[in-house]
């Protein structure tokens, strides 16, 4: 923890003294010109500060976060693995910074020729027949996604199919994404063995079922063993699956979506193709089709003719889901990533970050209940209930003393007191060693001195935060 | 293989602790059949072959930096200082996911709060939120919200002049519910509010680079019972009136050309403002100030039963990851240029536009078509925009955008945008070839 600075960092705001800049600028070389009176701003309310107080400003305010480079990270879900720094020099290269995205194509056949090449191999990965990088993040391609499925329902004159599928561990994104695609939810519980419940499933498909949304694996880290059956159950019923990508780091190389019988995916590059998280964003999540549903695909995509590329839109696509073409400096990171890694790569991405996990398993769960006893994919939920008047909330806050960022907590739903543990493929055995020791001496602290973990962390920037108060009386703005 | 640390031996080790005979065991679950053989992509190459690779492609694409370039339409050609990315490249920023656990995400999350704060000064609201994807999703989702916000009313007035990507993400983003959008040409006031409408968007300026005054139109709808909604460039802001000190109930802007790279049209920063009244309305993450245990300040997430993992099917969006990197760009943009130096370069963007349109006006054949503008105007040309496009790009001048790329209808109309990255001599080059191509 002697790594995180302690200091108390003023607001840029606090840090201001009249009169001062952080930039200079060339003296203009043109007459002025008079702003029409009507329009023009009286008050800016910006701070002023030299440039090295921004630096040291920004800097300490760095040194106040665990990172994937400064700490181990095992967020659940977030696939949180080393991002490679080639990924950054590559994506800083001019020929992308200054590359205008509306210079025509044939002034920018390079991010083109990149842009073809990504949804190629995605497509692969995933086995599909088409892709478009057009989504900015998941929950985006989930959005393109359910919207395609409407788009397919409507040209069949099938309207009157509004219900979508969730399964009971599903991320928060995929009942959100449906709701906009105006689809109402309908949760389809999971059985004894966290796998989706068949009779349940069988009884919700009626004659007004669009689809369902899987993430296989499982928010549980559980393989859907049953996702055949699941998509042919459900494409006789009329509806089409949408997969969750969020999990594909257990399965590249290993298996293919697209094969099981999913007609539409989403990848989060930003988890599987190792492209930095940056604090929330940004992401980039690649959507995917097989032949049912390509045509509707988000556009436009970029097309590979004899004389070179273009962008295009899909025949029947769903339109734009934003403006030009993607997050593309995350998919030059994520390319420069596939281009690394390659198929033999993926497949030992796959083993590894399942091993890791099963691995970690083996260690705690002697500790840590795992209600689902069977062998995991890349992660495991495991229950923080280690000793009466200790929660979850109160192990994952002193690992953080222990120098570790706590896994992904309270989520999926439907594990009470869960720790979501997915320890990724980059990290190696010592590293899985220490993090399971610090969570048994803090089971055994959980009996001992309670206290340690209630009034933990002891060793952060900040002790625990009041935000109830922060949401009861909202501060969201400088007020000086 | 790069990436993965364990050697064959910990492998084995750590496949006995668990029980396994083999790594394929742990795959059991997974049907036989559906194991695949391998994938249809060549096996890794080294971080040398692969940099080679990505070289060569972006080397094939024409740069901003090695033209005169006079190409906006959505997307700016501004100077990063030096500060920004080396302080947002840090891997304690760069390599944090989203701040679940605020003791250790104070770094990340105070720059969010600093960021609301400068942003939502720069254009006059009270509160904006952590980012949207970019300016065209975040105005779609203002537009979602608006309509929300003022139920049993389904009418949205756009104005015709939007930016035809933005028109489009909106039409997308709005394709499963029953609003029926409107559009209208000219000064906003004078467009059909009614009792039907939800709410009005004033792009300012729009698509051409005309600025229209938001009040008047702002007041019209309030009348009406209708919200206001402001599509903004934000660096306008920095020299005119914002729009929140004109009435706007909502505010989106494209955030890019504070502080981040072109990028081939992202990573960009939607961003999103609104009133003390909306915002609990408004969807994307939102950090607020508190204290902790100890009455020692720090900053959460916070408000978040709006949101997706709370709400699930009731939250007021599907968002969760956002443009947290290309936000932070911005804050360190903004702090870094401050109040003076943020002016400075509207004030030259706004100077060196009205003088390339000086010098282009009196060229014979061309007539500048935009009346109140800020660093983009509309030109009419003599010759088809495009054929002139192509004539100058021989010659290293892009000298706009040809609006029948949008509008094949509209064919001699070339919107030009000058930043402060253009010199006097640059401008005068422009104007030399465009006398040269009318003829
Ligand atoms: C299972 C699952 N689905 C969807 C998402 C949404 O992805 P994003 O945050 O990129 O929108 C996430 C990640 O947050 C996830 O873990």
């Amino acid at each position: 923890m002697n790594t995180m600075n302690m200091r108390d960092e003023p607001l840029v705001y606090e840090l201001s003294r009249v009169g001062r800049t952080g930039c200079s600028l060339p003296k203009s070389d043109v007459p002025e010109y008079q702003v029409p009176g009507d329009l023009v701003r009286e008050e800016l309310d910006l701070p002023e500060l030299d440039e090295l107080t921004v630096v040291r400003h920004f800097t300490r305010l760095s040194q106040k976060n665990f990172s994937i480079d400064t700490e181990f990270y095992p967020l659940g879900s977030c696939t949180m693995k080393y991002n490679p720094k080639v990924n950054e020099v590559a994506a800083s290269n001019p020929g992308w910074k200054n590359l205008h995205p509306l210079v025509g194509d044939e002034y920018a056949q390079g991010a083109l020729e990149l842009i073809w090449r990504l949804q190629e191999g995605l497509r692969e990965v995933g086995g599909f027949a088409a892709a478009s990088l057009q989504p900015a993040a998941g929950a985006h391609g989930e959005f393109s996604g359910v919207l395609m499925i409407r788009a397919a329902l409507r040209e069949r004159g099938d309207r009157a199919r509004k219900k979508m599928l969730i399964p009971d561990s599903a991320h928060g994104t995929n009942p959100a994404s449906c709701t906009m695609a105006g689809f109402v939810t309908q949760t389809v519980p999971s059985g004894q063995d966290g796998n989706i419940d068949m009779a349940a499933l069988r009884a919700a498909l009626d004659e007004t079922v669009a689809g369902i949304m899987i993430t296989n694996p499982n928010t549980l880290g559980l393989f859907e063993r049953n996702i055949e059956e699941i998509c042919r159950l459900v494409h006789e019923a009329g509806g089409y699956v949408y997969g969750d990508g969020a999990n594909m780091n257990a399965l590249t190389g290993v298996f293919r979506p697209g094969s099981s019988g999913v007609d539409v995916m989403h990848f989060n590059l930003h988890k599987t193709f190792s492209t930095p998280h940056g604090g929330g964003g940004p992401g980039a999540g690649m959507v995917a089709a097989n032949e049912t549903l390509a045509s509707y695909l988000p556009g436009p995509i970029a097309v590979r003719h004899k004389s070179g590329y273009t962008l295009e839109m899909p025949p029947k696509s769903i339109g734009r889901m934003k403006a030009f073409y993607g997050n593309f400096g995350v998919l030059v990171r994520a390319y420069s990533y596939l281009l690394m890694t390659g198929a033999n790569g993926l497949r030992r991405v796959a083993e590894n970050a399942v091993l890791n996990a099963n691995y970690l398993k083996s260690l705690v769960e002697g500790v840590y209940p795992v209600p689902y006893k069977r062998n995991c994919m890349h992660e495991f939920v495991a229950k923080g209930t280690v000793a009466a008047g200790v929660h979850t909330l109160d192990i994952a806050k002193r690992l953080i003393d222990y120098g570790f960022h706590p896994p992904t907590i309270y989520f999926p739903l439907i594990v009470q007191e869960a720790l979501m543990i997915e320890p990724t493929e980059t990290e190696s055995k010592d590293t899985l060693d220490l993090y399971a020791d610090a969570l048994k001496r803090i089971a055994g602290e959980a009996a001992s001195q309670p206290e340690l973990l209630h009034d933990a962390p002891h060793g952060a920037p900040v002790g625990r935060l009041d935000e109830v108060m922060a949401a009861r009386c909202p501060i969201l703005c400088y007020r000086g | 293989m790069p990436f993965v640390p364990n050697t064959d031996a910990e492998r084995a080790e750590m496949l006995r602790a668990v029980g396994a005979s083999s790594v394929e065991e742990l795959f059991s679950d997974i049907p036989e059949h559906l194991h695949i053989k391998g994938l249809d992509l060549p096996d890794g190459i080294s971080e040398i072959e692969a940099l080679n690779e990505v070289d060569s492609l972006a080397e094939r694409n024409v740069q901003t930096k090695k033209m005169d370039w006079f190409l906006g339409a959505g997307a700016y050609y501004d100077y990063i200082p030096a500060a920004v990315p080396a302080l947002a490249g840090r891997g304690e920023f760069l390599t944090a996911y989203t701040p679940y656990q605020p003791e250790v995400s104070q770094g990340t999350l105070q720059a969010i709060f600093e960021y609301q704060s400068m942003a939502a000064k720069l254009l006059g609201m009270s509160v904006v939120n952590a980012s949207h994807y970019d300016g065209a999703t975040a105005l779609a989702e203002a537009v979602l919200m608006a309509w929300k916000a003022r139920d049993g009313r389904n009418r949205i007035l756009l104005p015709r002049e939007l930016h035809p990507e933005y028109a489009q993400v909106i039409e997308t983003y709005c394709t499963s519910f029953d609003i029926e959008f409107v559009r209208y040409g000219g000064a906003p006031e004078n467009a059909p509010i009614d009792d039907k409408t939800a709410a009005i968007v004033i792009a300012y300026p729009n698509f051409s680079g005309e600025i229209y005054p938001v009040k008047k139109a702002a007041d019209r709808a309030h009348e009406a019972g209708a919200l206001c909604i402001v599509q903004a460039d934000p660096l306008m802001c920095a020299l005119m009136k914002s729009p929140g000190e004109q009435g706007a109930d909502i505010v989106t802007a494209e955030g890019q050309s504070l502080g981040n790279p072109l990028n081939f049209g992202g990573p960009y920063l939607g961003i999103m403002g609104t009133t003390d009244a909306l915002v609990r309305r408004m969807p994307g993450r939102i950090v607020g100030e508190t204290k902790d245990k100890n009455g020692k300040r720090g900053f959460v997430l916070t408000l978040s039963t709006r949101e997706q993992h709370i709400r699930r099917e009731k939250a007021v969006s599907n968002i969760c990851s956002n443009q947290g990197l290309s936000m932070l760009q911005t804050c360190i943009y903004l702090a870094t240029l401050g109040k003076q130096g943020l002016r400075e370069i509207a004030r030259q963007s706004y100077d060196k536009a009205h003088y390339a349109a000086e010098l282009i006006g009196g060229i014979p054949g061309y007539s500048v078509r935009s009346s109140q503008f800020f660093r983009e105007f509309l030109v009419e040309t003599p010759r088809a925009a495009a054929q002139i496009v192509r004539a100058l790009g021989q010659r290293g001048i892009v000298p706009g955008f040809a609006l029948s790329r949008y509008y094949p209808d509209r064919r001699n109309e070339l919107l030009i945008c000058v930043t402060e990255m253009n010199t006097r001599t640059q401008i005068e080059r422009l104007a030399a070839a465009l006398r040269e191509a009318s003829r």
